[in-house]
């Protein structure tokens, strides 16, 4: 057995997850699991308790909101990629999804779960920074909007709170230019570097504890990324400058 | 219950098992190869409701509301599946460890591309490793199946 014990939750409605996040000590809530899962068969998390969300049916949709697109947290990566409303609206998170991992792990994974985890390499946090994008988190005390600037606090650390889920994404409608460009060893691997650029604005990943908002005109002003075995900070520094070139040359 | 290859197989013993340790060890489904187990070799792909996923990122207990499809369910018995003729007449596998999974991967890129590109083809199969025969015999087998598909 590679994941370590734990019990084993399925609510079949967002009300009954979120009880079971109020009253459970310990609980993870498990979505596409195509990032827990494998930190669970190495036994970097041991939860005490899997709160499962891929059986309420209501967390599952994509829709249009205030202008920009709502993106529920049942919502697989490959859905949205494909989805005419995303593509339409807000084709920055179309092109994004299109170089997260591979189309497998996409017909699994979350856009909501990629949020929650706030993996500094992944590509999605960093679009939702890059467009202006919000979360909604709720708990049985009720719901919040997070704004993406206060959201990610930190490696895999985030604002939500233990009994919060994070029920919905809301990207805004993409206007003028946007590139997501990024460089890993091997296709699909999280990136060494990478920028999402929406019009003027600019986000960076892979480069700080969390995705950042950096300035066109001088990228990689007081970044200072940390080094390891594929690539050194001086490295990750020269990436950063050819991509923002790159981002910004469409 | 949870379906697979068609039949309702009883649920797993235990929910800390793996959907690839559940098929392999309790279904005695050996099709489904268990290679790094975290998600990177793709080796265990198998379809749910007719898409590609990792069996090794998946709990068995959660496939209960959904049909699985391994390798030994693509195919009648005795026969080869298009997609494994083509494999075959290409020379696609050598040691035939990360076939099945290729295999599915395949299965899934072409239910959603049935003519794809040469980039549509690289971007179907960059999630699953093959260590001996190499890709571009894979990537031929692929156009090849498209054909025979037909």
């Amino acid at each position: 057995m590679k994941p370590p014990p734990f019990d084993y939750h399925a609510p079949s409605t967002t009300a009954e997850a979120l009880d079971l996040l109020a009253k459970l000590e310990d609980a993870k809530v498990l979505a596409g699991g195509q990032s827990l899962i494998p930190l669970l068969n190495f036994r970097l998390a041991s939860p005490a308790h899997l709160v499962d969300i891929n059986g309420i049916a209501e967390l599952e949709y994509v829709r249009e909101r205030d202008g920009g697109v709502a993106i529920g947290a049942g919502a697989r990566q490959s859905d949205v990629e494909d989805d005419k409303t995303v593509r339409r609206i807000c084709p920055l998170l179309a092109e994004a999804l299109g170089q997260v991992a591979h189309p497998v792990i996409r017909n699994r994974g979350t856009v909501c779960g990629s949020l929650a985890h706030a993996d500094p390499a992944a590509e999605l946090p960093a679009v939702l920074l890059a467009a202006g994008g919000e979360v909604v988190a709720r708990s049985v005390h009720g719901e919040r909007r997070i704004t993406a600037q206060d959201f990610f606090k930190g490696v895999f650390d985030s604002a939500l709170e233990a009994d919060e889920l994070l029920v919905e994404a809301w990207f805004p409608a993409t206007t003028g230019p946007f590139a997501l460009v990024e460089e890993s060893r091997r296709h699909g691997d999280f990136a060494l570097a990478g920028a999402a650029r929406s019009g003027d604005r600019l986000a960076l990943f892979g480069v700080a504890p969390t995705p950042v908002l950096a300035d066109p005109t001088d990228p990689s002003h007081g970044l200072s990324p940390s080094g390891d075995l594929e690539a050194t900070p001086a490295f990750r520094l020269h990436l950063v400058e050819v991509l923002v070139r790159r981002a910004f040359a469409s | 219950m949870i379906r697979v290859n068609g039949r309702e197989r009883p649920d797993p013993t235990n929910v800390r098992l793996l959907l690839s340790d559940y098929l392999r060890h309790e279904l005695g489904l050996t099709g489904t190869h268990v290679g790094c187990e975290h998600g990177v070799c793709g080796c265990c792909t198998v379809l749910l409701d007719g898409r590609p996923v990792r069996s090794c990122l998946m709990l068995a207990v959660q496939a209960g509301r959904h049909e699985v499809t391994t390798i030994e369910g693509l195919a009648g018995e005795g026969k080869l599946h298009p997609i494994q003729q083509a494999f075959h007449e290409c020379h696609a596998l050598q040691c035939g460890f990360c076939t099945p999974g290729f295999v599915l991967a395949v299965a899934g890129l072409l239910a959603k591309h049935r003519k794809p590109s040469d980039l549509e083809i690289d971007e179907g199969i960059s999630g699953n490793l093959c260590r001996c025969t190499g890709y571009a015999s894979i990537r031929r087998a692929v156009r090849r199946a498209t054909e025979l598909s037909k």
